[in-house]
């Protein structure tokens, strides 16, 4: 099996992203985004990251959810092209000049299949190895990482959330606030 | 190699964001970029023949919480993994907060297209 | 927003009573198994959103009123932040794991073990259900004025 499968996923998720970025129908590329979150899934899945793998999809689907509720509804589903003509060619040759700089940088990383951690001799994931157990107790690692050795990452996270959460119950209020007294006895 | 194909993916999300004039369009090219940013972490902490980071029953020589030696080398980095957990539930929030921007938009202009909404020009 | 036929209804009913167990089965076993708090967080909320695609809004409200979600989202971030004071409190530091090296060390793989993590998922997965299942209710149930009368 080897790097194969990568390379099959890899490729399953960007032609599915070039179908989702150039249809002009809106059902047809919110189900595309779809099929990019479940190759997704697959490639953490045998990138060896469980916990990733589950979040991803049901995250997924709840996102399809949201996007479908926002477009499919509406009556617009089908669009007009793009912006103009002279706007588009410098966008893009601005980001192939872009995407041919970034593949230079990659010769400084390690190839694929070495990671990060084995080239720095003092680098923090050695002792989370060594110590997760003994130090923390969980035999789960990342959530030793997440919730004992990282906590303050976690403590962000949840602010963060809450203020986006917040964020879109205050746009969309004018109904509902009237939903939210009647039920507050 | 499959580092390229990733920034590829990255590029991709980055040319719907900027080119399509289509406000749901451009929502998605935003996630995109997120998955892109996400599969590209996890990767970096891969190595051929690696397990994932939980240990087994077996693997656990003493009662205090020694791990045998086997794990130690063959374990792939738990570190990307903890911080991609957060970042996929983040990008659902931002997700929910850039959907209803676009429909109080479409609520009070009557169209998805950036090019018709005027009063912020200028 | 109406519900959905009868047969949808009448699995929705046994589904989602699966989906539920399902979600705080890995938030509580996230220190020994994959999952944790976030990912059973995001299974609980997809549970009652499916009660609310199959049986209507009206059903839903009843079932779990939206004032009470939204306190119960404030309930987890707060706890989130008692937790590490406590920590601070009882250990020296913020966040730190009290439990697991002072006051109750377990063995480990046993289900009660590890200290802190066990009620740090337990806090964090409320807190994320009760978001994510906010944020959508309040997205079905935005219905618009009439549209378009604004432009020049």
């Amino acid at each position: 099996m080897g790097m194969s499968i990568f390379y099959i996923l890899l490729l399953f998720i960007v032609i599915a992203a070039l179908i989702a970025v150039e249809t002009k129908d809106l059902l047809s590329s919110v189900i595309c985004v779809g099929a990019i979150g479940f190759g997704g899934s697959l490639m953490f899945l045998f990138l060896r990251a469980p916990d990733i793998a589950i979040t991803q999809i049901v995250v997924e689907v709840l996102g399809l959810i949201i996007l479908i509720r926002a477009t499919i509804s509406r009556d617009l589903t089908f669009i007009t092209g793009d912006r103009e003509f002279f706007g588009m060619v410098v966008s893009i040759v601005i980001l192939f000049v872009i995407f041919l700089v970034g593949l230079k940088v990659f010769e400084t990383l390690p190839d694929f299949g070495t990671s990060i951690f084995s080239i720095a001799p003092d680098a923090p994931s050695r002792t989370y190895i060594k110590d997760g157990l003994s130090g923390t107790g969980a035999a789960n690692l990342v959530s030793a990482v997440i919730l004992d050795f990282r906590a303050y990452d976690t403590l962000g996270e949840a602010s963060v959330l809450f203020t986006s959460i917040i964020g879109a119950t205050v746009i969309l209020r004018k109904k509902s606030r009237k939903l939210l007294e009647e039920t507050d006895e | 190699m499959p580092y390229a194909l990733c920034f590829l993916l990255f590029m991709i999300g980055l040319y719907c964001a900027v080119v399509k004039k289509n406000m749901v369009k451009i929502v998605i090219g935003i996630m995109i970029m997120e998955y892109a940013v996400n599969l590209m972490l996890v990767m970096l902490g891969y190595h051929f023949g690696g397990v994932m980071p939980i240990v087994e029953r077996d693997q656990m020589i003493s009662a205090d919480g020694q791990i045998a030696a086997s794990f130690i080398s063959a374990s792939v980095d738990p570190l990307p993994q903890a911080l991609v957990l957060t970042a996929i539930v983040i990008s659902l929030g931002s997700l929910a907060l850039l959907i209803s921007i676009c429909i109080r938009t479409y609520e009070r202009y009557g169209t998805f297209d950036i090019t018709d909404i005027r009063r912020l020009k200028g | 927003m109406k519900g959905m036929s009868l047969i949808v209804k009448t699995i929705g009913s046994w589904v989602k009573m699966l989906i539920f167990v399902f979600g705080v089965y890995i938030v509580l076993f996230g220190h020994l198994t994959p999952g944790g708090g976030f990912a059973g967080g995001v299974i609980l909320a997809s549970s009652y959103i499916l009660l609310m695609l199959a049986f209507g809004k009206e059903q839903a409200q009843k079932n779990l009123p939206l004032s009470l979600v939204s306190r119960l989202d404030c309930l987890g971030a707060i706890l989130f932040v008692f937790i590490a004071v406590i920590g601070l409190a009882f250990g020296g530091a913020f966040f730190v794991n009290f439990l697991h090296r002072q006051y109750w060390p377990g063995e480990p793989f046993a289900l009660i073990s590890a200290g802190i993590i066990p009620l740090s998922n337990i806090v964090i997965g409320l807190k994320v259900g009760a978001s994510l299942f906010m944020v959508v209710f309040i997205l079905s149930i935005f219905r618009p004025e009439s549209p378009g009368d604004k432009k020049e």
